[in-house]
């Protein structure tokens, strides 16, 4: 037997082993976001309370499940029932589940999200029946959650290799078929076939060709590759077996952001893993095909992850990038042919490998085929990672999956594709996730970053967020891109300052299709995407800044005015004690007084006030806007009294 | 901290030693003295292009393109306060304005006892638990105005209390 069958084998066992397991295991979700939400601190209450009351019991770390608005999220295996996943489950409530559930009888079903697999447990509904999982299909992140990601047993137990190992039978030529029959697109944001770009790299001619995973994800508001290389590191690097092997690359970079540390480490492990049963290395499972890995990290240049700048960085240069043609996939790397491919769409190789193309165009719609994951967040009710067939309408991820939004607030838009895409307003909520209505609608798939937007967002602050963003992270080689940038933030503080004129909308809208149409690479063409597309949809707003001096969503804080409402103000003095300027005046336990002068607009006043007298308004234009008000426990308590 | 103004250069030797000597080997080379002095200092990049064959000129280039690398010591703890898009339309800006008046410095600065260094980044990638701010490398979710004062608090009390 090979070391692989023999890995195979005991991986088998293992797996058993846990998923029969006559002792009780807690896998706790503990990727970085779960490790935020407080997930370390409930590993070490359970492991604990295992060791002072000498139970046989274990505890897992895993990867990211999703559901991160219910993080921690912990699955308890109890023997003899299918598992049950609860969440969010803090230091509090732990004791409960392990005394109530695992040692007693009671299912603790107002902490549960789900049961996951066959069988009953009381009153608990299925997991993927819960309403944030209930649109998902779970492809790529089918292992997230569910193994250890340090382990690679679990993965190969979990067919893990399995669609390297169909690659190495099938052969180059007919990979490259099944993944252009699969219709695969790339997922790191443009959607570019990706058998195409694997043909043109293996007819290069070349002894060496390179294969990198662009896992820099350098998008504000994305987490969709953090979260699979830290859940399921090995179905990316089997990915990239598979396109190495098909391409005829003789090595692998994988290009990771810095602050990524625990993908950084779980990426190493891996790799360590790999090597050791001969997954890398001289001649491959005696297949002729030679191949290994290295892991370079990123320095912090969102323009690394364009593919020339993030050439150019791993060649040990500024991170600027190159005109195109040539494309990497003639000239890349050191000069030789080079293919680079995103986290997400390495991660769906092994997949379309190991259960072919047909079974993978089931998902999705024509031209847009497999799932998609995406990163939800902002003002939503259900935030986390989730994955959905391509072509789902937009309203089913927001409304069903993600719950809609919170607080009674009203939907106002969606961001999707970071600071290359934009944002998509209420009545075109039915369009299909697909690259092409999309782009249609004057954003991009990008690479899943998916950010909702309630009244209470401003259109104007997210463009000129995100043309701040751009115009730092703009590398300044070519001048439609550094000067055009800078130009165009400018105008936008000035609208969102109330200084700007009707004549700047349209200054503003020249030099954005300028810097769209004349800059090297897609940071620069895509960065007025953002501006583009809100005055598209949300003109009216742009004018009301500018003519009425009014923010509705009372955001662009130059355009309001503070003020204390002297019947509701009781003196406390919060707001005074929480001014950077000392703008705030008043006896104790009279009613204060914000002086204009010295107000830098800063809204801390209106956070520092009690919400029992709310006394700190805020005014912008004709508009004036009060914060709720609560009712004081005494006076509430009094009221109810019979 | 009292920061040596003599700087000890055997470390680079060993560094440099882990890698082919070759242009790509810079960055991580880099990165490594970064981890290894917490910053990069003018002595060991002028020392560490002489090793690689490269002009000092070459070497402050790359450095300076990359927001990782900073040039002066950096504060006993790192604090990030994320501006990503989810942090953003959450009130991000309004926390690192809060962290800004409580420390009485301005974001990429240094509080003059050397304790702390403010700085904002780009996203840390915890969308879902906006606004997110992180301190050495720990992740606090959900912050607000009101919390920053415990989350500083924590950092100040262990130096405090020693022996905790
Ligand atoms: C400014 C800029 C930043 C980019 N950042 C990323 C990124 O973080 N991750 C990524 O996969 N692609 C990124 N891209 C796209 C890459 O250039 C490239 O198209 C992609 O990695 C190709 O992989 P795919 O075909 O699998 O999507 C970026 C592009 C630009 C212009």
């Amino acid at each position: 037997m090979s070391a692989l069958e023999q890995a195979y084998e005991r991986a088998r066992v293992e797996w058993e082993a846990l998923e029969g397991s006559d002792t009780p295991i807690f896998f706790v979700g503990a990727a970085t976001c779960g490790v935020a939400a407080g997930a370390g601190e409930v590993v070490d209450l359970l492991e604990r309370e295992i060791a002072k009351r000498g139970l046989e019991a274990r505890v897992v770390k895993v990867g990211c499940l999703g559901p991160c608005s219910l993080e921690p999220l912990v699955i308890i295996h109890k023997p003899g029932k299918p598992r049950v996943c609860y969440g969010p489950v803090t230091t509090k409530n732990a004791p409960r589940l392990l005394d109530g559930y695992v040692l007693g009888d009671d299912p603790c079903g107002d902490l549960a999200v789900g049961k996951m697999g066959a069988g009953e447990v009381d009153g608990i509904g299925d997991f993927m029946d819960h309403p944030m999982l209930r649109g998902q299909v779970r492809n790529i992140l089918r292992n997230c959650g569910q193994i250890d990601p340090e382990n690679l047993h679990h993965y190969l137990a979990r067919d893990g290799y399995r669609g390297f190992l169909k690659a190495l039978e099938a052969g180059p030529e007919r990979c490259l078929e099944v993944v252009k029959q699969a219709g695969l697109r790339g997922r790191g944001g443009a959607g570019f076939p990706t058998a195409s770009k694997w043909a043109f790299c293996r007819q290069a001619p070349g002894d060496r060709k390179y294969l990198i995973c662009n896992a820099d994800e350098g998008d504000p508001g994305a987490f969709m590759n953090r979260s699979v290389i830290e859940g399921d590191p090995h179905a990316v690097l089997e990915g990239m077996l598979i396109a190495g092997h098909t391409i005829g690359a003789t090595a692998g970079y994988v290009y990771c952001r810095a602050e990524y540390p625990l993908a950084l480490h779980r990426l190493g492990v891996a790799l360590d893993q790999m090597r050791e049963l001969g997954l890398l290395g001289e001649n491959i499972l005696g297949s002729g095909f030679s191949f290994d890995i290295t892991v370079k990290k990123g320095a912090g240049a969102f323009v690394c992850g364009e593919e020339t700048a993030l050439i150019g960085s791993i060649e040990g240069r500024r991170g600027m990038p190159r005109p195109r043609p040539p494309f990497p996939a003639i000239s890349g790397l050191w000069d030789k042919p080079t293919v680079i491919q995103n986290v997400e769409t390495l991660a769906n190789l092994p997949l379309i490998m190991r259960h072919g193309a047909g079974w993978y165009t089931r998902f999705g719609v024509e031209s847009s085929r497999g799932t998609k994951t995406f990163a939800l967040a902002g003002k939503i009710n259900r935030t986390g990672l989730v994955e959905v067939p391509l072509g789902t309408p937009l309203r089913a991820i927001i409304e069903e999956i993600g719950g809609g939004i919170p607080n009674g607030k009203a939907f106002k838009a969606v961001q999707t594709g970071g600071p290359s895409g934009s944002c998509i307003p209420a009545d075109k909520l039915d369009l299909p996730v697909d690259y092409e209505s999309l782009t249609g609608a004057g954003t991009i798939m990008g690479s899943g970053g998916m950010i909702v937007l309630d009244e209470d967002s401003c259109v104007v602050d997210i463009a000129r967020f995100f043309l701040t963003f751009t115009q730092e992270e703009s590398c300044g080689k070519c001048v439609p891109c550094r000067v055009g940038t800078r130009a165009m933030l400018g105008l936008l503080d000035k609208i969102a300052e109330g200084r700007g004129t009707m004549r700047d909308l349209e200054i503003l809208e020249d030099i954005a299709q300028t810097v769209k149409q004349g800059s090297l690479c897609g940071l620069g063409q895509t960065a007025p995407n953002p501006v583009l597309t809100t005055l598209r949809y949300f003109r009216a707003e742009y004018e009301q800044h500018i003519t009425e001096h009014e923010c509705p969503a009372f955001t662009c804080n130059q355009l309001i005015t503070f003020r204390i409402d002297a019947e509701h103000c009781e003196g406390c003095g919060a707001c005074a004690r929480g001014c950077p300027v000392n703008a705030i005046r008043g006896e104790k336990n009279q009613p204060h007084v914000i002086d204009q002068h010295l107000c830098i607009h800063c809204g801390a006043c209106v956070s520092r006030c009690p919400s029992t007298s709310a006394a700190v308004f805020r005014e912008s234009g004709k508009l004036t806007r009060f914060e709720p008000r609560r009712e004081k426990k005494a006076d509430a308590a009094r009221a109810s009294r019979p | 901290m009292a920061t040596t103004m003599t700087v000890d250069t055997a470390a680079v030797a060993d560094i440099v030693a882990r890698y082919p000597v070759n242009r790509g080997s810079l960055i991580p080379i880099l990165q490594d003295v970064q981890d290894h002095y917490g910053y990069l200092p003018e002595s060991v990049m002028d020392d560490l292009a002489e090793r690689l064959g490269l002009s000092p000129n070459e070497v402050y280039g790359v450095a300076t393109f990359y927001t990782q690398f900073r040039f002066e010591p950096p504060g006993e703890h790192t604090i990030h306060v994320c501006q990503g898009t989810a942090c953003h339309v959450r009130g991000g800006a309004e926390i690192l304005q809060e962290f800004e008046h409580r420390l009485g410095i301005e974001a990429g600065g240094t509080t003059p006892d050397g304790r702390f260094d403010l700085r904002r980044v780009a996203c840390l990638g915890c969308c879902a638990l906006a606004p997110v701010v992180s301190v050495d490398g720990h992740v606090f979710a959900g912050v607000t105005r009101a919390k920053a004062p415990g989350i500083l608090a924590k950092y100040r009390a262990k130096e405090e209390a020693p022996g905790s």
